[in-house]
């Protein structure tokens, strides 16, 4: 298995170099298999069932049957190789598995073999492949080397996604009984518990109940927390690590601020105590249906007017793009908001509105960057124009902070690259990758860090935040030097300490 | 005779094979809203956003400018090549067609140059080699092969256009007319027959798949616009 220690981090040169091609370069990365219990949890056999190649070969050509975009993306690629050098991944490994479509191909050529004229006459000709043993050990290592982060997706000329090929290839492997462990585990709990940390009420309300005195002491004035609280206003749902994580935390503190001072009351549940929503990375709609589902319950229990998201991404683009779809309709909710609203959207309209007196220069020890969350950037919008999502959290951090300097263009906006810790990735059992996928961001990262002396780097994201922490001083950086937009809003705040 | 039933049989399964394909994709569902964001907030914007793909290749341009320059000569080249065929299927001959005529050789011209550079960066790009199936080799021949006869008999080599132009009538009107004599013609009528045959069952399917490709042609609207399927079940509640 992966020890800790031995590989040997990236080093950043004075620019982000393509690799040569080096194969089997991450061939020994994979993470932890599910254990029975953590798969039957989710309505898949516990383990590797006998016939697997069978199953799996069905459940591919079900998945094409109900999915427009496999089936396009299956057919479509021509080779071209516009995205091979677009991952981060392969940025930082060089394992040709790891370039888009080479992933794609493992898949791909499965498909060819068992549902194209071409692939069961003239296999070799266009490259297709029996699902065998090796087959399915590749499937298991490489699509656990994607962050289901679409970039590639950016440049492929017909839009492939491979994030929606990765997707479908984890739902099979689950369906044979081969899961990934961390995943797994982490929906059952939510399944359970409401929340990916496993974390019961009475436990959440002490941890809440704690804050509220801490920020009482730090500032002086009662900001709440409030937890199942009916009739609130604005039921906010918010991925768990924001309850105890660095620099997460901070983030949750922002929220509240922002709240009390605009005079907007909220409130947290018990019941659907995360934004996170992990079925999304195994590709079952099943599962994100049924985690999404809580966060309807919640709002018709507590009563509320508006559903609000806190800084996470993949449960922005679940929530932004599929809520609607999955446990809609909301129409017992106010219709003069979106729903859901992003946090960075409600701070947004407060801030245009001047109803948040903020000054700046509280900040004025940062110089200060952002990193757009894959899944806002490119599965998602904030606002009512296209690319909202990239102009409102930088407003907002203008707002905040007086030493704003972007990133490289190519390595922001719809270019940005991943943390190198999204997609579920985001566990000890691929340290190694997440470090070297990290590579391309920390590359743009020293380059502005060169150029402006950026003391730190804000984002929206839960999973960003939690990578960035770790995989920062593996690059020589510090781990505090990412930081939650919130904080920066948080810090901003002006309270009169008597109100 | 014998390259008639040919040109027919190819048509044929051509027509029917990308029919197939075409229905499938437009009978598949779309359970999710998946476009690659930004994208258009409205159905214009998409069509906008479509045009550019299809006539601009935009993403492509994005992603890498040699790819981009040699993939938008050889498609260009191929659009204008085919229209100027059309001399031969009308009679007498549309204006415009005989208008873009002299532009042919050029459109030849700028096919071989954007397929072999295609064909170079796939032999030699690492990445690129990589990925490269036997097929993808072929079908780059392939098709420099029908550009190469065709300009071969442009510049020269000897092809009775009158007699051509009889066979092209011909096969319209479903009369199996003899065709002139001359290797090339032959070779060149063999050549788009095995593309045409081919088009169904092989990656020349991105052509009708670019405008079926959800990252692509979905509004950005869920949040306005509740987005149905009937693969995700619908709890459909009330408040
Ligand atoms: S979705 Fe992201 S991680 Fe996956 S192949 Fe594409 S670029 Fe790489
Ligand atoms: S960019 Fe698209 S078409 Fe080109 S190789 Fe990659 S996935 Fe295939």
């Amino acid at each position: 298995m992966v020890k800790k220690a031995d590989f040997e981090a990236p080093v950043l040169g004075d620019y982000t170099e393509v690799p040569a091609v080096t194969p089997g370069a991450m061939q020994h990365s994979q993470p932890y298999v599910a254990k029975p219990a953590h798969n039957e949890a989710l309505g898949y056999p516990g383990e590797l069932v006998d016939n697997w190649q069978e199953v799996a070969v069905n459940k591919l050509g079900e998945l094409v049957k109900g999915s427009r975009a496999l089936r396009v993306y299956l057919d479509s690629c021509v080779k071209c190789g516009a995205c091979t050098d677009k991952c981060h991944y392969f940025l930082g490994t060089g394992d040709p598995n790891n370039m888009p479509v080479a992933r794609q191909d493992l898949l791909r050529s499965v498909y060819r073999r068992h549902y194209t004229v071409a692939g069961k006459y003239l296999p070799k000709l266009v490259g297709a492949k029996d699902l065998d043993e090796e087959m399915l050990d590749n499937w298991y290592k490489y699509f656990h080397q994607c962050s289901q982060c679409r970039r590639c997706s950016v440049y492929c000329p017909y839009g492939i996604d491979t994030a929606e090929v990765s997707m479908a290839a984890r739902e099979i492997m689950d369906t044979i009984g081969k899961g990934q462990k961390y995943c797994n585990e982490i929906i059952g709990k939510v399944h359970k518990l409401g929340n990916n940390l496993g974390l019961p009420e009475p436990a959440l309300a002490d941890t809440l109940e704690g804050l509220e005195e801490d920020v009482e002491e730090e500032i002086n004035v009662a900001v709440k927390f409030p937890l199942d609280v009916k009739g609130a206003e604005v039921l906010l749902v918010t991925p768990s690590a924001d309850f105890f994580a660095e620099p997460h935390i901070d983030g949750l503190i922002g929220y509240a601020k922002v709240f009390h001072q605009a005079g907007i009351s909220w409130t947290l549940s018990s019941h659907a105590s995360e934004a996170a929503n992990f079925g999304l990375f195994i590709g079952s709609v099943d599962n994100m249906q049924k985690v999404a589902m809580r966060i309807r319950e919640a709002a018709l229990e507590l009563g509320v007017k508006r559903i609000v998201f806190g800084e996470c991404g993949h449960a922005w683009r679940v929530g932004y793009s599929f809520l609607n779809t999955l446990a809609g309709p909301f129409d017992f909710l106010d219709s003069n908001y979106p729903v859901p609203q992003h946090i960075v959207e409600v701070t947004h309209d407060l801030i245009e509105q001047g109803r948040l007196k903020m000054d700046a220069s509280a900040n004025d020890d940062k110089r200060v960057t952002f990193h757009d969350s894959c899944n806002v950037a490119r599965a998602s919008r904030m606002g009512a124009k296209s690319g909202g999502q990239f102009s409102l959290p930088r407003d907002v951090i203008k707002a905040s902070c007086n030493h704003f300097f972007d990133m490289p263009a190519d390595t922001i906006g719809e270019a940005t690259f991943c943390c190198g810790g999204g997609g579920g990735l985001l566990t000890d059992d691929l340290v190694e990758l997440r470090v070297k996928g990290a590579k391309p961001r920390m590359q743009a990262l020293k380059d502005v860090h060169e150029q402006h002396r950026i003391t730190h780097m804000a984002a929206i994201c839960a999973i960003c935040k939690s990578q960035f922490s770790k995989v920062l001083p593996y690059y020589g950086f510090e781990m505090d030097q990412i930081i939650s937009v919130h904080q920066l809003v948080g810090d901003a705040l002006v309270f009169n300490s008597d109100s | 005779m014998i390259i008639s039933v040919i040109l027919y049989l190819a048509a044929l399964v051509f027509v029917i094979g990308v029919g197939r394909k075409i229905y499938q994709y437009a009978s598949t569902p779309a359970p999710l809203k998946i476009p690659t964001t930004p994208a258009p907030t409205t159905r214009g914007g998409v069509v906008l956003r479509m045009a550019r793909e299809v006539v601009l290749f935009d993403s492509l341009f994005k992603a890498s400018k040699p790819t981009w320059i040699f993939s938008w000569l050889f498609h260009a080249g191929l659009l204008v090549a085919l229209l100027c065929h059309l001399r031969y299927f009308t009679d007498p001959v549309w204006g415009w067609v005989n208008l873009i005529a002299p532009l042919s050789k050029y459109a030849g011209i700028a096919m071989v140059v954007g397929l072999t550079g295609l064909l170079l960066r796939r032999i030699f790009v690492d990445r690129v080699k990589t990925i490269s199936a036997p097929s993808d080799y072929l079908m780059l021949m392939l098709i420099i092969g029908i550009a190469a006869t065709g300009l071969l008999m442009r510049f020269g080599w000897h092809t009775d256009i009158i007699a051509v132009k009889q066979f092209a009538l011909g096969l319209r009107s479903l009369q199996f007319e003899s065709l002139p004599g001359g290797i090339l013609v032959v070779l060149h009528l063999l050549l788009v027959a095995v593309l045409i045959l081919i088009f169904p069952f092989s990656k020349l399917l991105h052509a009708p798949g670019l405008f079926f490709s959800p990252s692509r042609n979905q509004v950005d609207n869920p949040r306005e616009r509740r987005h149905v399927t009937r693969l995700v079940k619908d709890h459909g509640q009330k408040s």
